[in-house]
This record gives C-alpha cells, structure tokens and sequence, in this order.
C-alpha cells in the first residue's frame, strides 16, 4: 500500500506540469508564479512534500476542486451515492448470474449450453459498455418504453423510482463482468468436476445439485473470488462510462467532467480514491481465502 | 534431364496430403480463420476506405443534415449533370456522411490497437527478461508495475491523456503505460521459470554469455504467451481508445473514430440513432475478431488450456 502511495504521488507529481503556473493564469509574472508556489509548498524537496501531501491525504484533505471551486472531499461525498448503489447493484446482478451459468457451462461441458455460455461470454466482453448502454436505452427505454431513458433519483426520494432508474445502467455495468465471472467459474468447475472426491459423492448417491453446490463450487471457489476481486477494475472504468450514458451524477461522471475542464485536484482525488477501493477489495479478497480454503494461511 | 524428373514426380506426391492438412488445420482452429476472416475484411476496409464509394468524411454539408440511412438525394453537377447520392448510414448533424466516417473510423481504430499492441509488447518483454533475469532489479520493478496496475487502465488512461494535448500520439501512448505491466508480468513469469530449466544450466556451463542466452533460450520461450497477450492487449486499446473519444477525451473529431461519431451522436439518439447503432456494430464486431483471434491463437500455441479457460 506504501508503494501504491508513493506510485501515485511520483505519478501526479511528474505529470501534472506546473500547477502554479494554471492557478496563477495566463497573464502572471514569474514572481507571482514564484509566490503561488511557495504558498503551495511546491518549492519544497520532493521527499517533505510527499510527506506533507500524504498527511493531507490520510486527513481527508484533496485540496480544493479548481472548477467548481469547493474542497474535493465535499464534492466526492456528494457525488458518492448514486455510484455506490450503482456498483453494489451491479455487483449483486453480475454474481448472481455468472456463476449459475458458469457452472452450468461446465456441467453441460460440450453441449449447447456450454456453447451458449461461452459465446455470450466472449460477445460481453468485447462490446464496449456504452454500446450496451445505447442499445439497452433504444430497446427497452424507447422502443418498448419500459423504463426511463437517463437520470437518477436519489434512494431517499423512493425505492420504487431509485430502482426503475438503476436497473438498465446496473444491466449495462453487469454484462462485461458477468462475461468474466462466468469464464472463470467454469474453467475452475471444470478442474473440480474431474476430481475424486465429486466421484465419491456421486457414488454415495448425492443428487447432482447438492454436488454441484456443496463438493464441486466450494472447492472452485478461491478463482472465482480472486476474479470478481480483480473485476472490480473493469467495474471502475465501466462505472465513469455508464454515468456519462445514463446521465448519473455519480462519481464516474465527476472524473469525466473534472478531466474535460482541466480540474487537476479532482482528477487526482478521484483516481486515487477509486485505486485505494480496487487495492482494498483486493485485500479483502486475499482475506477470504483463509475461509474458503483452510490450507492457507498467511 | 534426370534432376527435372526427379522434381515433377516428387511434388504432386506431399502436395494432396498438404492440402488436407491446410483443411484439416482450418477445422480445428476455426476461432483463428472465422477471427482473421473478420478482421483481414475490416483491415481492407481501412486501407481501401477512398475507394469504397466514400465522400470526404469531415465535409459538412448544412443542406443535408440529419438524414435517415438509406435516404438518397440528387446532387447537381457544374456542368449541369445530376447524379444522385445514396448516404447507405445517414449524415450525422453536420451533414456529413455516416458511411463515409464509419469507413475511415476504421482506421484509427486499428491503428491504435496494432500501435499499442507492439509497442506495450516490446517494451513489456524488455523490462520482463530483466526483472526476470537480474535479481536486483526484479523487486524495485515490480513494485512499480504493481503500482500501475492497481489503477484501473481506464483511469489511468484518462488521467494520462487530460495532462496532455489530446491527439492520435497522446492517446496511444496513454493506453500503453497501463498495459505494460500485464505484459512485464508475463514475460517475467515464463523467464523464471525457464531460467531453472536443465538447457538453461547447460547453456551456461557451455560458456553462453547473458545477451545470447536471453536471445537463443530463454526469450523464444517468452513469444508464444506473448502473442496471445499481445492479441487480447489490442482488442483491449481498441475499447479504451473507442472509449476516451467517447467521453470526449480522446482522439479529436476532424479525425472520425468510431468512439467520437458515437460521441457526437448522443445529442440526438433518440430521434436518429443511426450514428450511435453503426459506429457500434463495427466496433463490437472488431473487437469481438480480435478476441475471437486471440482464444483461437491460444488453443494453437497453449495446449494444456485448450478449451479450457
């Protein structure tokens, strides 16, 4: 994690240009610049300002947003809602469906099913998210008129209009995951299937379900957590893309319009915060192993 | 007189079976010929794109705004012919023609995806053979590709190209810093396992020196992995570059990309939908050869994953 701190600290610092220089503006003289950068601490060695900037970080403190002139911390709150539900959304849809169909891929390895599965798996993850997102817009939110087009509506405001307007961007989110979920799982049942002890279940006369859940997907499931962990990183990108195609006032659309109007500070929060989430679900992730799998130990 | 004979008997003799296994070879492999099939047709499509009754794709004609696919109109010639234009996709808001852009879209996405491919792919096996290689090294570089990769390429991406001028050479080289690490992980992966290897001792105990150990032994064993990876990499920058231009951060709109005529069609998508729907079947059918191409490569070099994962 200390690595990843400073990775992205050297990474803003080397590429962010002269930030006195885009506060002070097109018109400032060199002292002026000069003036801004001592104000920032920016003419301080490279190691305290690290130091410094991470202190700031740990407290909370992103420094104030240049367009929208607020501190970045209150407009990441702001915007944190509508993404969280997003992605939980998403992340209950995606697990829910991937992994029966995985199994059921490798169950019926050969047949049609599995053939199915696995067509529909490379077709999610290589037709991009806003693509999706369209063609879910025309189909079931013009054509068939089923659902809103665009928006969101805050969870205090209604469960009723808070999940007819997540459904569509949660389905959109979902495809490219489920894709991935259900390639892993089946690949990992796969393995399981052929293992003694799901012979000696079946031999003892366990019907195929009990099997499947209890011998085969227990067994197959360190891969399958592993992925969804991993996963995650297309979750984020997708998350910055769905917003802009649903008109969600998430914090994916925040990164958009922070990085079309030039607004480094948020910029750099909101990777770095979206980077801390991807490293701590993955943390979280090695963590469960010791309980899917009692031979590791860390 | 002997040597010809000898040569018009021998060649029809190898020649049937050669053409069964060519048959034979397709079959097996079908992802590889159904993906390189698509893909060699939209790569065509790029090179040829002048040709293929395209107009100027940046033209705006405000007289033929917004037209329906299919929709034809009469042009008057200078010399007082008429001839009668067909616009198969529409125009877009500008009047420019859809087909045209969609056409010449192909181009850019091709070429950031092949860019990328290569590029991410010589610089990722350089820097995996020597993490792999010299153990000193191997810890500080790693450290620094796990760094990168905890960010997802997305947004790494796109915090790359906000810090510069956004252009064809920005967006390239802002899709191949993320992507170096898979391919430095990779490479570094296979090194240390065949640097254990028996040939690899005798190698040594032969007097091989490091440059041509790594050329001879260790990096031929790196290239098949490296092709497959190299595959899914392209198919990936295609979808990061379609990406960015989408969210307006990209590749900027005199040049048509798929991405960005799609991101000028969201104004209107839901009176002429047209200039989402066909940017997006061309880009979901590319990607889908490449990554068609790249599971087929993989049961062709990989055996032991065959019809696996």
């Amino acid at each position: 994690m200390a690595v990843v701190a400073v990775v992205v600290f050297m990474l803003l610092r080397l590429t962010t240009g002269d930030p006195a220089a885009i506060i002070a503006g097109d018109s400032a003289t060199a002292q002026d610049v000069a003036a801004i950068r001592n104000r920032l601490g920016l003419d301080r060695p490279i190691a305290e300002q690290f130091v410094i900037w991470l202190g700031k970080v740990v407290r909370g403190d992103f420094g104030e947003s240049f367009f929208f002139k607020k501190p970045v911390a209150q407009l990441i709150t702001e915007r944190l809602e509508p993404t969280l539900s997003l992605a939980m959304c998403t992340v209950t849809l995606a697990v829910s469906m991937a992994i029966p169909l995985g199994v059921a891929a490798a169950w019926k390895r050969g047949t049609w099913v599995d053939r199915f599965v696995m067509g529909l798996s490379v077709l999610g993850f290589s037709v991009p998210v806003f693509v999706i997102g369209y063609a879910f817009i025309y189909f079931f939110a013009i054509h068939l008129a089923w659902l809103p087009v665009q928006g969101y509506q805050r969870l205090a405001e209604g469960v009723g209009g808070f999940f007819q307007r997540l459904i569509l961007p949660s389905f959109t989110l979902a495809i490219i995951y489920v894709a991935v979920i259900a390639r892993i799982t089946r690949a990992s049942v796969l393995e399981v299937l052929g293992a003694d002890h799901v012979r000696t279940a079946r031999a003892k006369g366990l019907s195929e379900l009990p099997v499947l859940i209890r011998h085969v997907l227990r067994n197959a499931a360190v891969p399958i957590v592993t992925i969804i962990g991993l996963g995650i990183a297309l979750l984020i990108g997708g998350v910055v893309v769905t917003e802009s195609v649903y008109a969600i006032p998430g914090l994916g659309r925040l990164t958009v319009d922070a990085v079309l109007a030039r607004d480094y500070p948020t910029v750099q929060a909101v990777i770095l915060l979206f980077s801390l989430v991807y490293v701590m679900i993955n943390l979280l992730v090695d963590l469960t192993y010791t309980f899917l799998d009692p031979r590791i130990r860390y | 007189m002997k040597a010809t004979q000898s040569v018009s008997v021998a060649v029809p003799v190898p020649a049937a079976p050669a053409q069964t296994r060519v048959a034979d070879w397709c079959k097996q492999y079908r992802s590889i010929v159904l993906g390189g099939a698509i893909l060699a047709m939209i790569v065509l499509m790029a090179i040829l794109a002048p040709v293929l009754g395209t107009t100027n794709p940046a033209q705006i004609d405000p007289a033929v705004r917004n037209l329906r696919p299919a929709a034809e109109r009469t042009v008057r010639n200078a010399n007082g012919t008429q001839t009668t234009v067909k616009h198969w996709m529409g125009t877009d808001s500008l009047g420019r023609d859809v087909y045209s852009r969609v056409v010449y879209g192909a181009r850019a996405s091709l070429i950031v995806g092949v860019a990328v491919a290569l590029i991410s792919a010589a610089i990722g096996l350089v820097i995996g053979v020597l993490a792999g290689y010299l153990r000193g090294l191997d810890g500080v570089v790693m450290r620094v590709m796990d760094g990168l990769m905890s960010i997802p390429a997305i947004l790494l991406a796109i915090g790359l190209v906000s810090l510069s001028r956004a252009g064809l050479r920005s967006v390239i080289l802002a899709i191949i810093i993320p992507e170096i690490p898979r391919v430095v992980r990779l490479v570094r992966s296979v090194v240390l396992s065949v640097r254990e290897e028996p040939y690899v001792e005798a190698a040594i105990a032969l007097g091989a020196r490091l440059p041509r150990l790594l050329a001879q032994h260790v990096i031929p064993k790196t290239i098949a992995p490296l092709v497959v990876q190299t595959t899914f990499i392209c198919a990936s920058a295609i979808i990061i570059e379609a990406t960015l231009s989408f969210l307006g951060v990209g590749i900027p709109p005199e040049t048509p990309t798929w991405g960005n005529i799609m991101a000028e069609g969201r104004a209107l998508f839901r009176i002429f939908p047209h200039n989402i729907l066909f940017p997006g079947i061309f880009l979901a059918v590319t990607v889908l050869a490449v990554n068609i191409l790249g599971d087929g490569l993989r049961d062709m070099l990989d055996p032991r994953t065959r019809k696996q994962i």
